[in-house]
């Protein structure tokens, strides 16, 4: 654990104000993903979470404020070279191409990519990781269940090799046996040196893999610092755990 | 007699040809969940491009293809680019509308190049046919089988096995997602464009080589039975679409076998609101259908209406009326008349597709049923005129609300298509049924309008008479839409679902609306018809249907008091300008696509 060494920020938004219309959704919204780490961003309904998502993808542009992703300012870019940067997208509710194979929603995720003999590679890599999908392969992805489902849009978001790999509630509408499954397999695969921003409204079950956390409410941050530290925080247990056991 | 065999060749290379147009229509709602109206304009576009290379270049015809081809894939990047890219994030009916006033333009356009007189392509091909059990097979029906299958060979190939097919394939599944993996949906769009509008452009010129013959008037139709053969695979669904056109073909073939030449849309039309009714999904849809429109399927830009308080709106009519007094030149005052005739069609049009956000486009055909209703009741049955066109009204709202009934139970873009192919069918049944309506010649001496009596034959008569009926038919929308019916409509536009689960019964409250307006729009082709004299079944085209919904846009929809504005300004301007008739349709469509672009809510706001 490196406590005093300032991490390396993969990923940096500065003072991010968002509008839909004349709605505010986020008040000068900082936040920092350091390299390596699994960072959590925890709010309620209508916090401006998943807009969150859409201003680092792209699909959003903010009012004000710079989003930074490896030092490069890629706030005037489009979606496609935002992900050709790097980052990969896991959408809420895992939207897949339902009338695609499994094979070919894994090939999608390297859409990107020109290097075909590592991107089979990699096909082989992602399998031994979720290796339930081995079985799956020429099945069509609408026909998957939502874990399995889940499992494709990881492994797709996986396989265009990213630095980052952003996911929007990964855990929503699955069966609590699948939610410690996919949460194991996310630490799985910031194991594998991947760095991870996730979005989730299940706090508790967040902070217990992630390295940092941030707590958004009506579009500011309310409360950040290491997950360890905010499971026992007594503001978020309120807050966001409803009292529950944390941890 | 031919034989079968040949019908059912027929039907097969007619198919094939619709299938062509019917790829890229799928191809394109694919993508971008659009349903190009514009697509039969660069059939006609592609056919001419081969005219022009066939006739006055003098090019082989793999050159003529090619030229065809590529020329229309320009024009379908050019749709895109300019016609479609800049409505992005705007309601879904808005491109569609947008398609329709491009066609508008483009078929102008060609007319103005080329004149409306019908050219003979040639086929450059030898005119041999062989025998083949009973029927013969020429060199032209393999041409076309063969570009046929080559184009859905190559589409297939590269819709599955290339990177930027893969990209189609993912946008059309889902747009947010594949954006997500770094695809580039506007390339996608363009592509998508490009290739539907070469297949496109190719039907064109393989349709002139088959009939020998191409007119700019053949874009709308190409338009419906792309739209038809579309719409029986599933939209969307392209090995449907060539199986939809393969079925259209045929069931023209031989319902032309059975019944004659002047039947053969009216079973395209009637096979179309057949699928809509019973499988709106198509013949092939999968147990897992398309998730259902969204519910936007209007065309309500959000904005408060301009006020136009009571004293304002009687000062107006005031004026209207006083008007003739001051005006001396009966031409002025029949521009005027004509207006207001134009301007039931409008607060007709705008109750039903502002107000209650069914967005028709078979309007025309409430006319004709009321034009026709007052002249045959005047000439076969002597009934007074005045009566008679009371009449129209009450026939107009009965039948065209019974006709409307199967659009009933569809949303969005399907009410638009299924209203589009009612207002057809009105029409080739005025052609067909020569026993009632006297088919082609049409009804000659209607007799001029009179009331108790007493002829209303003047200019300033007319004027009046049409005026005063205006004014009572609006003030009663204008009352109704304060009325609990008022808001009950608008509920049903916006969240059907909403409104039913308040137990607002859809259906009952659609049907009102298309008596009230059904009723104002017979009014108003029963007075035309006895201004003219004489009708047929073309004097109430599809064309009216389409300048009625830019009337209405214009004015605002809903917006009753801009539904008549709307109509003084589109009929009376180009009228006192004295703008030649070509280039009128070529403004309206081009005031059709300003409006979308720039001001979607009109001049008066959308209520």
């Amino acid at each position: 654990m490196s406590e005093t060494t300032a991490p390396v920020p993969l990923l940096e938004l500065d003072k991010v104000n968002t509008f839909y219309g004349p709605v505010q959704v986020h008040f000068d919204l900082s936040l920092t993903v350091p390299k390596g780490e699994i960072v959590s961003l925890l709010g309620g309904n209508a916090s401006g979470k998943s807009t969150t998502m859409k201003i680092i993808l792209g699909l959003l542009k903010p009012q004000s404020g710079t989003v930074r992703f490896a030092g490069e300012d890629i706030g005037a870019l489009q979606t496609p070279q935002i992900i050709r940067r790097g980052i990969g997208s896991v959408p809420e509710a895992r939207r897949l191409f339902p009338d695609m194979s499994v094979r070919e929603n894994l090939l999608m995720g390297a859409f990107t990519r020109t290097d075909k003999q590592a991107v089979a590679h990699d096909l082989d890599w992602v399998l031994t990781l979720f290796p339930k999908l081995g079985q799956r392969l020429a099945q069509r992805a609408g026909t998957l269940s939502g874990g399995e489902q889940q499992m494709v849009a990881m492994a797709r978001a996986l396989m265009g090799r990213p630095k980052l790999i952003c996911m929007d509630e990964p855990t929503m509408g699955l069966s609590p046996l699948f939610v410690d499954r996919v949460l194991e397999l996310i630490a799985a695969i910031n194991r594998e040196g991947v760095t991870i921003f996730m979005v989730e409204q299940n706090a508790s079950l967040a902070l217990q893999i992630a390295h940092r956390g941030y707590v958004l409410q009506t579009g500011r941050i309310v409360l950040e610092g290491k997950a360890a530290d905010l499971l026992v925080d007594a503001r978020i247990r309120d807050a966001y755990l409803g009292g529950a056991e944390a941890a | 007699m031919t034989s079968w065999l040949d019908h059912t060749i027929n039907g097969l290379i007619v198919g094939n040809i619709y299938a062509l147009l019917a790829v890229g229509l799928a191809l394109i709602f694919g993508v971008s969940r659009l349903i190009n109206f514009a697509h039969g304009s660069v059939y006609v576009v592609g056919a001419y491009i081969g005219w022009v290379a066939v006739a006055h270049l003098h090019t082989p015809l793999p050159v003529t293809i090619l030229l065809v081809a590529a020329g229309s894939a320009l024009l379908g990047l050019l749709i895109e680019r300019f016609g479609l890219r800049p409505l992005q994030g705007s309601t879904k009916i808005a491109p569609l509308l947008a398609t329709i006033g491009i066609s508008f333009v483009l078929d102008q356009i060609v007319q103005i190049v080329f004149t409306p007189d019908p050219r003979a392509l040639p086929s450059q091909l030898p005119d041999w046919r062989f025998q083949i059990g009973g029927g013969t097979i020429g060199a032209l029906d393999i041409l076309i089988a063969a570009i046929g299958f080559t184009s859905a060979v190559l589409l297939f190939g590269f819709l599955r096995f290339t990177k930027l097919g893969w990209a189609v394939r993912a946008t059309a599944q889902d747009r947010d997602a594949a954006r997500q993996m770094g695809v580039d949906v506007d390339q996608v769009n363009r592509i998508v464009f490009a290739i539907a509008s070469a297949l496109g452009g190719l039907s064109g010129l393989l349709v002139g080589m088959y009939y020998n013959y191409i007119d700019p008037a053949m874009s709308f139709q190409a338009t419906l039975k792309g739209v038809v053969a579309e719409v029986v695979g599933g939209v969307g669904n392209i090995p449907g679409a060539i199986v939809g056109s393969l079925i259209l073909g045929l069931v023209e073939s031989y319902g032309i076998a059975l019944l004659g030449t002047s039947y053969r849309n009216l079973f395209a039309f009637i096979l179309l609101v057949v699928i809509l009714v019973l499988r709106p999904n198509g013949l092939f849809a999968s147990k897992r259908q398309l998730p259902p429109e969204p519910l936007t399927g209007t065309f309500i830009a959000p904005s408060k209406p301009v006020p136009l308080p009571t004293p304002a709106l009687l000062a107006a009519l005031a004026v209207a009326a006083v008007l003739p007094l001051v005006i001396a030149q009966p031409y002025l005052l029949q521009t005027l008349t004509n207006a207001w005739l134009y301007a039931l069609l409008g607060i007709s049009l705008t109750l039903i597709a502002g107000t209650v956000g069914q967005i028709s486009l078979g309007h025309a055909a409430l006319l004709a049923i009321g034009g026709y209703t007052s002249a045959l009741l005047t000439l076969d049955l002597g009934v007074p005129v005045g009566l008679s066109i009371l009449a129209a009204g009450f026939v107009a709202a009965g039948l065209g609300t019974l006709l409307a009934w199967p659009a009933f139970r569809l949303r969005g873009h399907y009410v638009t298509i299924a209203t589009l192919a009612i207002g057809e069918i009105v029409s080739l049944a005025i052609l067909n049924w020569e026993s009632l309506t006297r088919g082609p010649i049409g009804v000659f001496g209607i007799p001029p309008i009179s009331l108790f009596g007493y002829p209303i034959e003047s200019a300033r008569a007319v004027y009046w008479f049409t005026l005063a009926i205006l004014a009572v038919l609006a003030a009663l929308q204008l009352r109704l839409l304060r009325s609990h019916l008022g808001r009950a409509w608008r509920a049903v536009r916006d969240d059907d679902v909403a409104a039913r689960s308040y137990g607002i019964a859809l259906d009952r409250y659609k049907a009102l609306a298309f008596i009230t307006g059904g009723f104002a729009a017979g009014i108003s082709g029963g007075v035309t018809s006895h201004l003219y004299s004489f009708i047929n079944h073309e004097t109430f085209n599809a064309q009216l249907s389409i300048l009625a919904l830019t009337i209405v846009i214009l004015g605002g929809m809903g917006n009753v008091f801009g539904a008549i504005v709307g109509s003084v300004l589109l009929i009376g301007l180009p009228e006192v300008f004295r703008v030649a008739a070509e280039y009128r349709v070529l403004i309206y469509g081009l005031v059709l696509l300003l409006l979308i672009r720039f001001r979607p809510q009109g001049l008066f706001g959308t209520v």
